[in-house]
């Protein structure tokens, strides 16, 4: 594995029981590119994840993340990647700044570094107004980007997004795929998982995840074309229909 | 390390923004000890004594006079017969009857006297205690104006140990700290843990390089520290308002205190590891802890006195073993060498239970 590779699976498994939750998906995200990574909801997308994030051991198969093994280096693996989840995950009754040091503490990063990128943030995302008010007060798009900005605060080779635009405006999702565009650029890989079919053409590569198998995988004007489709939705539906 | 404190200030923050918690943490010790201290308690001050004295005689007077001077009784006065007793007792205006038959004086000293006492026992409890006073106190009368004695009259004198004024409150006070422990300590942890999982932040904290035993042990660490002074502080109301003694040792006191702590504390994570939420985490803390914890454990009701089967239930409660503790060092004054098995029995549950909660949450991660 060179360094513009982010995440290398060969095969990977997860058995629970007799029930195969993801089996043998084999594939390879560039560092840099915007990984779409699709399929209902039962596929295995959450396992999958589980595994990529070193939270689940996988049962057979091999998988490199952020340069480290899936196995032998779950602690490297964790330092060297970021998460949000749909629920945004912040603590409601911490103040924004709180927050933002409480994480980047976890991450190990120094005091000093930390004040000084906090109020950066803070200016950036332009809610510098809200800096001491409870992240419970601030309206539902700030908390999705703020998350967003405290899960790549420490600066992580690739971010996990599962369903990060559940709940929020059309406008709210234009500009959250901005800043996915805008951590790309600075060689954050983002890896995302979606349920909004239109927002899979955003990416620059998508797979496609049926019952555990990876059954697509390209760029979203290719798979069109394959599956002689004029949106991603239709790809989506013919392939859960071939099924 | 620096992730730890990171951690456990995170972890004082939720709990001095979140009033509820800081209600259940503060109030209810202090309000739970003055509850049981004053208003639960099985001494009875100034029962309702009224007389129907039939007599009439000095020696009546006395006994009357000798009723009314003990101090356990509030002297509403006579009544002149059965009717005035009977309404007096529906209309609650008094606990305790007392009839004195004719010739009271002349049969004292023939030494056939007999008095009649009528009780309210829609209060059995009441009572009861009423009952074992009063007849007391008439039969010290009866018998030091009584020149007869029978052969085989024997007077027994009771003295009671370690608790020779019968308080309540020094049951109560080991007992109130049994139950606070237990119900911060492992109600508290339990749910702090299901709150993070109900918010999705455990997931946040999973994904990131904290170890799950840091995350684990830095939500304890808070709530241990809190439940120490909040144990401190029922101790020293025990001590100065309710005048409790202290005749064992106080760093072994405390040493338990913090052991029983540490055993709250890992049910308290063994019940987040099984309730995804804060609701089912109260209700499994409440039910699986609470109850057993008051009714089993020898606080309110004597073990020796239960059914055979919650005898052996109680074996398994710790907060038995707790009180046990407690009331030995404090009223008995014993030591260590006296107190080795209960102490071991808290050690062993705390063990039990931080074994199964590591298996469960690696089961949970696997």
């Amino acid at each position: 594995m060179d360094d513009h590779t982010v995440i290398d699976a060969k095969g990977l498994t997860k058995r629970f029981n007799s029930f195969t939750a993801v089996d043998e998906i084999t594939f390879k995200v560039k560092k840099g590119e915007i990984f779409g990574f699709l399929g209902a909801n039962g596929a295995g997308k959450t396992t999958a994840i589980k595994m990529l994030t070193g939270l689940l051991r996988p049962t057979s198969g091999s998988a490199r993340v952020a340069g480290y093994d899936v196995f032998r280096e779950p602690d490297h693996i964790k330092r060297n990647i970021g998460y949000m989840s749909q629920r945004f995950s912040l603590y409601n009754d911490l103040t924004v700044v709180e927050n933002i040091r409480l994480y980047a503490g976890i991450y190990g990063l120094k005091r000093q570094k930390i004040n000084q990128k906090a109020g950066d943030l803070l200016h950036t995302l332009g809610i510098h107004s809200y800096r001491d008010s409870l992240v419970k007060d601030l309206p539902l798009g700030f908390k999705q980007k703020l998350a967003f900005s405290i899960a790549i605060f420490h600066e992580p080779r690739m971010v996990f997004l599962d369903e990060p635009t559940g709940g929020v405006d059309p406008i709210a999702r234009r500009q959250f795929w901005e800043m996915i565009y805008e951590a790309a650029e600075r060689g954050i890989t983002p890896f995302v998982t979606t349920h909004y079919m239109d927002e899979a053409e955003y990416c620059d590569r998508v797979s496609i995840m049926v019952e555990g198998k990876i059954m697509a995988l390209d760029t979203p004007g290719k798979l069109k074309e394959k599956f002689k489709a004029d949106s991603m939705d239709q790809v989506f539906l013919k392939l859960a229909r071939a099924s | 390390m620096r992730q730890l404190i990171v951690f456990i200030l995170k972890e004082f923050k939720h709990i001095f923004r979140d009033h509820r918690t800081l209600l259940i943490l503060f109030g209810m010790p202090v309000a739970q000890v003055f509850l049981f201290g004053y208003a639960v308690t099985n001494e009875v001050r100034d029962a309702e004594l009224t007389v129907w004295d039939r007599s009439g005689d000095y020696l009546s007077g006395e006994l009357i006079s000798s009723m009314v001077g003990s101090g356990y009784f509030k002297y509403e006065g006579q009544v002149t017969s059965d009717r005035e007793l009977a309404d007096g007792f529906k209309s609650n205006r008094y606990k305790l009857g007392l009839v004195i038959p004719p010739n009271f004086a002349r049969d004292v000293f023939q030494g056939n006297a007999k008095v009649q006492l009528l009780l309210d026992a829609s209060d059995p409890n009441t009572a009861n205690i009423l009952n074992s006073y009063a007849s007391a106190i008439i039969g010290k009368f009866i018998s030091s104006h009584t020149k007869l004695h029978l052969p085989l009259n024997i007077q027994t004198e009771v003295r009671m140990t370690y608790n020779p004024e019968l308080k309540g409150v020094f049951l109560f006070v080991p007992g109130v700290i049994t139950v606070i422990l237990m119900l911060v300590s492992a109600l508290l942890t339990s749910i702090a843990l299901a709150r993070e999982k109900e918010m999705g932040t455990m997931e946040i904290l999973l994904v990131s390089p904290l170890q799950p035993a840091t995350v684990v042990i830095g939500k304890v660490i808070p709530y241990l520290g809190l439940s120490f002074v909040n144990a401190l502080v029922v101790l020293l109301l025990g001590f100065f308002v309710f005048g409790m003694p202290l005749h064992g040792n106080l760093v072994l006191l405390l040493s338990e205190f913090i052991l029983f702590i540490i055993c709250a504390l890992s049910i308290g994570i063994f019940i987040s590891t099984k309730a995804a939420s804060q609701q089912v985490a109260m209700m499994m803390s409440l039910f699986a802890l609470m109850m057993p914890t008051i009714l089993l454990s020898g606080f309110i009701f004597p073990i020796d006195s239960m059914p055979r089967v919650l005898q052996w239930l109680s074996y398994i409660i710790p907060a038995k073993y707790f009180i046990q503790v407690v009331k030995g060092i404090m009223l008995q004054g014993t030591g260590l060498s006296e107190l080795w098995k209960p102490t071991l029995a808290i050690a062993g549950i705390s063990l039990f239970f931080i074994i199964a909660s590591i298996k469960n949450f690696k089961t949970r991660l696997a």
